[in-house]
């Protein structure tokens, strides 16, 4: 009788939640992806060039960025929750 | 560029900064701050985090060690790329609870603690003074770029007086737009605006340079590319240690520094703006540092192994002969330095004034001295704290001497900062982190971070000892500043990283696990950490006590002033629904009035001034017990009284079938007794007529005989009639006289269908049976069951209207029960009148072809509830079917009159 929460949702509802899964797993495959050039220059000078590797952060932070962008607009927007602490007067 | 020139420019810019922030201030207050409300703004604030480090400090960072400057600015990134994690919950948690700085937050969390305000307070002052002196070195430094140019006569300021100007300068325009109003919550939209205005600029300024670098003086994007691997940037790779824990630190950076805080939490306006933020700041990063390594190459090949790299954003086009394009620059250094100076100077001068400053003058003087006074304490103490911060900036920088490369202070600063994360996420994620842990996780933490990074950063014998670094601290080998516990061959930035956060946040858990939070802080800390679920924050901390309200209006005044605290009350009390100035002082309305003087003077000390009005000024574990006690009493309560409307509504229904039935049949017994009238009447009248002929004599012996005879017919129809009733009474009341004796039921049949031969008797009726299923005895009472019987097969008889009409006696036994059923094969009976055939009075709409008073169905159900079993129709059978059950053997209950009988 207390727990009112349905067990499945519409599909709105359910394409939101997904959303929300990919906005919290973003983070951790951009931890990988910019993770990769500390074990790339483990080899004695390095496995690529410098201007290779920065190249390569740029695509993956403009990719990460693009992500977040697309996901920002599908996220559920924040319910209006309680007031702001009480109007100025 | 004539040094004068640049001067002028610079005094302009202010001025047009100024000019920027008052216009915004007052278009907020005249129409309404709903268009500097928008999420641009928002992403536009945030970056101050791109300081005078980013904008010279990168290029010089990225000239030294490569790639390694792209840590900074990833780290952020991801922070906000996965703003669903934290970011979303702090800014909530800073909305709900009118949070005005990280050192509130921390101590609002932690039971409202004054202490762990002040320590977060010592920790941040610490750690960011550096970084302000970094700010004002950048300015001085850039200002000297255009030193050499300046003309003979012109005095040329040393750095110490450009320092100074500009730190003074700050101070003003911090002190004039950051302290106009109390309310931390209040947004400064004069300082916002301007820091937006200044974000521009810096972006603009970096991408110029940036484009002219590279397709003016390199030779487009693929020369750039091909430059970096010949540069000497291309021999140092990165470093995986440095690589991961810069970019740890400086996403803990983002979140803990105190004007990131102010920004991020203090100062938004919509929490939707972040959804935009979480992409548009990191954005704003990505351009940010797009060109810095381009820039770094060039510059390493051009201005030759003398120049200072921290500063080839501007000479670099300054060499080239672009003084327009290094005035640009430099507006950009400038407008980074000053931006992070005010805001950073906004956030510890709030620390300061309201965890240091505002309780030790309520300490020296509790009384109350008329209306507003705190309020001007307040705002006179932050006023001085600005003043204070910039000073002790300005103090480091002299004696600093602004000799250290730029970018390792901002790290030192960075891991200073990230102190407080550990407490900042576990209290927000973890019930169980408590004050105990919390202040023990952050000074254990600050004091490595000073021991292994910020001391031996003035180098050796500066402030610690050749001797130590040499031999550690008195004299223990293992506790060497950059060896600690016999960690060698670190780099010293890692190292401390990784030992004062894993010490910080061992020391954290272990003390929170060990000892037992106080009750406020139990309140608080399911606050925060449920901050989502909506669940309504009662007053729960004043429940007992009963303060005047004449009091907390006084104490209001105190620190709101006289007005603004009248206008909240006379809200509070129109809230309530009265009049006046003075509302009852519900849990509610004292709650909402600490959140109120939360976000001026901070949570622990509105809470420490509210506190003594109530007498008692601790709730205890029992009171938060009995608050959560009465919750789940009030939960069980209403969860009853669902049931209970539940149960009322079933009964209302059947209430409503009840009744509608007693209407049905209270028509049917109006149209009975007129019936019954018409019935006896009908006999009475013609017995009434022949008596009179009889009694007038003179008739023919044949007349007189047809005569008796259809009055003696006439009376026993009555008679009939009158038994009819007097049986179905004595039925109901229970009193029959039950003759039980052992009967074959096969020749009760037949006893019945001998009885029914004479109705309509014209018409020829099959029946079938199943004389072996008939083969039963049954120990009851026969007459009984066979008035039953006869009445089912007459009725069947009188009323079935088949063409061949057809009667099927079917019986069956089972388990210690026998059914007969009595089927034909007519219409049936229509279905709305199933319900009613058996009541007393129920006559079926088509009277015609009804011989009774409609008593037949009603004694049998009678006689069968006598005889302990039942009389049902049968349903979805082509005709109209009944089913008598009965027990195969009747056994009365006690009381029951019985006569026992051999005789069958």
């Amino acid at each position: 009788m207390l727990n009112r929460t349905p067990l499945f949702l519409a599909k709105s509802g359910y394409r939101s939640r997904r959303m929300t899964d990919a906005a919290r797993l973003l983070p951790v495959v951009g931890a990988f992806l910019l993770g990769l050039p500390a074990i790339w220059a483990l080899p004695a000078g390095g496995a690529y060039s410098t201007a290779t590797v920065g190249v390569y952060i740029f695509v993956v932070w403009a990719g990460l960025i693009a992500a977040a962008a697309v996901l920002a607009r599908h996220v559920p927007k924040s319910d209006p929750g309680p007031p702001p602490p009480r109007d100025q007067i | 560029m004539p040094f004068n020139l640049l001067v002028l420019f610079c005094v302009t810019y202010v001025l047009i900064l100024f000019a920027v922030a008052f216009l915004a201030d007052r278009a907020a207050l005249r129409r309404g701050e709903g268009f500097l409300r928008s999420p641009l703004l928002y992403t536009l604030s945030l970056s101050i985090y791109c300081t005078a480090w980013t904008f010279y400090g990168a290029v010089g960072y990225a000239a030294r060690s490569g790639l390694e400057f792209l840590t900074i600015y990833l780290g952020p990134t991801l922070v906000f790329v996965g703003w669903w994690w934290v970011l979303r919950k702090l800014v909530r948690i800073g909305r709900q609870e009118g949070v005005t700085s990280i050192a509130d937050l921390i101590s609002s969390r932690y039971g409202k603690s004054n202490g762990l305000g002040i320590l977060v307070t010592l920790i941040m002052v610490v750690a960011t003074t550096p970084y302000i002196a970094l700010q004002l070195q950048s300015v001085t430094l850039s200002f000297n770029v255009f030193a050499s140019d300046a003309p003979q006569n012109w005095a040329l300021p040393d750095r110490g007086a450009t320092a100074t100007w500009v730190a003074g300068g700050l101070a003003l325009f911090t002190i004039l737009f950051g302290t106009r109003n109390l309310d931390a919550n209040e947004r400064h939209h004069g300082i916002v605006m301007a820091i937006a205005v200044e974000a521009v600029v810096k972006l603009v300024a970096l991408l110029a340079v940036g484009i002219f670098v590279v397709w003016g003086l390199a030779g487009g994007a693929s020369a750039v590319l091909a430059q970096i691997d010949a540069s000497r940037i291309a021999e140092t790779p990165v470093q995986m240690g440095r690589w991961a824990s810069l970019i740890a630190v400086s996403g803990f950076a983002v979140l803990s520094l105190p004007r990131m805080f102010q920004v991020l939490v203090v100062e938004n306006a919509d929490e939707d703006h972040l959804a935009r933020a979480s992409w548009a700041f990191p954005a704003y990063l990505f351009l940010m540092s797009l060109f810095i390594l381009p820039i770094a190459v060039v510059g390493l090949e051009r201005m030759g192994p003398g120049a200072n790299p921290d500063l080839y954003v501007l000479t670099l086009p300054l060499s080239e002969g672009y003084g327009w394009l290094a005035m640009l620059a430099f507006l950009g250094g400038f407008s980074s330095a000053t931006s992070m100076v005010i805001v950073e100077a906004i956030a510890l001068s709030t620390m300061l004034s309201n965890h240091v400053i505002t309780p030790l003058w309520l300490k020296i003087r509790p009384r109350t001295e008329g209306a507003g006074e705190l309020r001007l304490v307040v705002l006179t103490a932050r006023r001085l704290s600005i003043a204070a911060v910039l000073s002790l900036g300005l103090a480091y920088y002299r004696l600093s001497g602004g000799s250290a490369a730029l970018a390792s202070i901002g790290l030192i600063a960075f891991t200073g900062v990230a102190q407080v994360l550990p407490a900042v996420i576990g209290g927000i994620t973890w019930r169980g982190g408590n004050k105990v842990g919390a202040a023990a996780g952050m000074s254990l933490g600050f004091a490595v971070w000073a021991f292994t990074l910020f001391l031996p950063s003035f180098g050796p014998d500066a402030v610690m000892s050749a001797q130590v670094f040499q031999q550690g601290a008195f004299g223990l080998s293992w506790l060497r500043p950059q060896a600690l516990f016999g960690t060698e061959g670190m780099d010293p930035l890692v190292h401390s990283v990784m030992w004062s956060l894993v010490l910080n946040t061992a020391a954290y858990t272990l003390g929170s696990i060990a000892t037992f939070p106080g009750p406020v802080e139990r309140v608080q800390g399911a606050a925060f950490v449920n901050v989502f679920d909506g669940e309504a924050r009662g007053g729960l901390g004043w429940s007992r006590g009963q303060p005047e309200p004449e009091a907390l209006l006084e104490m209001a005044q105190r620190i709101l002033g006289e007005e603004p605290a009248l206008a909240f009350f006379e809200a509070e009390t129109r809230l309530q629904g009265k009049a006046g100035y003075l509302p009852d002082p519900t849990p509610d309305m004292v709650a909402s009035l600490e959140r109120r003087l939360a976000g001026a003077v901070g949570a622990a000390t509105a809470h420490a001034m509210i506190a003594p009005l109530f007498g008692q000024a601790t709730v205890t574990v029992e009171d938060l017990m009995a608050v959560a006690n009465e919750t789940a009493q009030i939960m069980e309560y209403s969860a009853r009284l669902e049931a209970q409307q539940d149960q009322l509504g079933r009964t209302l229904r059947q209430l409503g079938e009840a009744n509608a039935l007693l209407t049905q049949l209270s028509e049917q017994k109006d149209a009975f007794l007129s019936q019954i009238s018409h019935e006896l009447r009908t006999p009475m009248t013609s017995i009434r007529a022949f008596s009179e002929i009889l009694a007038e004599g003179g008739l023919a012996p044949e007349m007189v005989t047809k005569s008796g005879g259809i009055i003696h017919a006439e009376a026993i129809r009555l008679t009939r009639l009158l038994d009819d009733l007097l049986d179905l009474s004595v039925l109901e009341r229970g009193a029959v006289h039950v003759t039980l004796g052992t009967v074959d039921l096969a020749a009760m049949i037949d006893r019945a269908l001998a009885a029914t031969q004479n109705v309509r008797p014209e018409r020829s009726f099959e029946v079938i049976r199943d004389w072996q299923s008939e083969a039963l005895f049954l120990h009851t009472d026969a007459d009984r069951l066979v008035q039953v019987l006869i009445n089912l097969i007459s009725n069947a008889r009188k009323y079935c209207d088949a063409a061949q009409p057809r009667l099927q006696i079917a019986v069956k036994s089972r388990a210690g029960r026998a059914t007969i059923d009595v089927i034909d094969n007519g219409t049936g009976i229509p279905k709305a009148d199933q319900s009613i055939i058996f009541e007393k009075f129920a006559r079926l709409a088509d009277e015609s072809r009804s011989g009774g008073a409609g008593l037949g169905l009603a004694i049998c159900r009678e006689v069968m509830a006598n005889l302990g079993g039942s009389i049902a129709y049968l349903p979805g059978r082509k005709g109209a079917a009944f089913r008598i059950t009965l027990p195969l053997r009747f056994v009365p209950k006690l009381g029951e009159s019985v006569a026992s009988s051999t005789v069958s």
